[in-house]
């Protein structure tokens, strides 16, 4: 019985170890929530206004029935909303195959005056978790009230 | 004396046994699972209302995210338990699994950039998720590097397992990255609460799933019969030195 002393002492050294470990994961994830943000949500913008300029990523949902092509059609303007706030956009360029209204948007770039719209250089687009055949989205799409909108896929490339 | 010497050397024995008959099996079970859902995926699972076709490398990189997961937290129990218990086996399987585990995070990571040219528009960015993911296929190479690095082969197994123990907290970071804060990779489609993938593409999926699985334990076992074999000759060779010398 003198073989399992050591033995006690690594497995309760490992399990500080891993206790700490949990510990410090926890308080960094936390610690990391706002800086480890990828983009900033309409809503967000609210609380901490960012300067004409500054350039960071904004992200939520494209607003359904705001996309829009402006006149000399090159230019693309539609709403990004997070259900709670709006922020109106404008972007030139590639537009990905995924820009649908009602789906996710992330748009790098900045405010180019103070209550103007917020100008994007660069567009991804996000898609949600759902995975389904073509027909089962039209069928869902037919109840009245469904968000789901894949007709409305006016803002894709020009 | 003798005693725990020989328990220790029965164990790789009965194991090698165990793994002589179970790799075949595991091989050609795993190549038909994977053969039969990533065929079904392909060719006959529906395209994705959104995305199309291109949909269809869900089959391989969803996988291939699970068991690059969960192959790290085996690597990490073995490396626990090859700390505290010093059991032999435990050893090897950290070293069986490091590079069956990085292979995997790096099919996740490849067909991960692949899927998002098409559909996000990048074929990278640094958010939560895929930095996190990033960082899992780094532990493993670390662990990899470090059973190598020290001359004395035990003391770099010790280093590598506790790099290896350390890593487990990028697990839930890597899960959870998708809900504490926001990324561009989507959040979990399959929850406790139910899958938002449609039945026709949820099959082909675990299938696939199942394939990876059995590959991932046959490559294993095939690593540890290499392992115990490499083990066999260093001895045997270190027994013909001393005789000769």
């Amino acid at each position: 019985m003198a073989t399992p002393k050591p033995k006690q002492q690594r497995l309760m050294l490992a399990g500080f170890a891993v206790v700490a470990l949990a510990v410090a994961g926890v308080i960094a994830a936390f610690a990391l929530q706002d800086t480890a943000a990828y983009f900033k949500a309409p809503s967000d913008l609210a609380e901490g206004p960012p300067q004409p300029g500054e350039t960071f990523r904004l992200g939520g949902l494209v607003k359904a029935g705001s996309v829009a092509r402006s006149g000399d059609g090159l230019t693309l303007t539609f709403v990004v909303t997070d259900m709670a706030a709006d922020t109106p956009v404008s972007y030139r360029g590639l537009v990905p195959d995924l820009f649908r209204e009602g789906q996710g948007v992330i748009a790098t770039g900045s405010f180019a005056s103070s209550g103007g719209p917020f100008v994007a250089r660069e567009l991804l687009a996000k898609h949600d978790e759902k995975y389904m055949p073509p027909e089962v989205a039209r069928a869902l799409e037919k109840q009245p009230g469904h968000p789901m909108n894949t007709s409305a896929a006016s803002g894709r490339g020009a | 004396m003798a005693a725990p010497d020989l328990h220790a050397f029965a164990n790789p024995l009965r194991f090698q046994r165990l793994a002589v008959a179970l790799t075949p099996w595991l091989l050609v079970l795993g190549i038909g699972f994977l053969a039969v859902g990533i065929g079904i995926g392909l060719f006959v699972a529906p395209p994705d209302y959104l995305q199309g076709e291109v949909v269809r490398i869900l089959y391989i990189h969803v996988p291939a995210a699970w068991f690059a997961l969960g192959g790290y937290l085996g690597m990490a129990l073995a490396a626990l338990a090859a700390l505290v218990w010093k059991h032999p086996l435990a050893a090897l399987s950290v070293r069986a699994i490091a590079p069956v585990g990085a292979m995997f995070a790096a099919i996740c990571l490849i067909t991960g950039s692949i899927w998002g040219r098409p559909t996000w528009g990048t074929w990278w960015v640094w958010d939560g998720r895929l930095t996190s993911m990033l960082v899992l296929f780094l532990l493993y190479l670390g662990v990899m590097a470090l059973i190598h690095l020290h001359d004395d082969k035990a003391k770099g197994l010790k280093m590598a397992g506790l790099l290896a123990i350390v890593g487990t907290v990028n697990l839930p970071i890597i899960k959870y990255s998708v809900e504490w804060w926001n990324t561009l990779h989507q959040p979990a489609s399959i929850r406790v609460s139910g899958s938002s993938i449609h039945p026709d593409m949820l099959t082909p999926l675990m299938l696939s799933a199942v394939g990876f699985l059995l590959l991932f334990a046959g490559l294993v076992f095939i690593r540890m019969r290499t392992l115990i074999a490499e083990q066999r000759v260093e001895v045997r060779a270190l027994r013909r030195a001393a005789r000769t010398g």
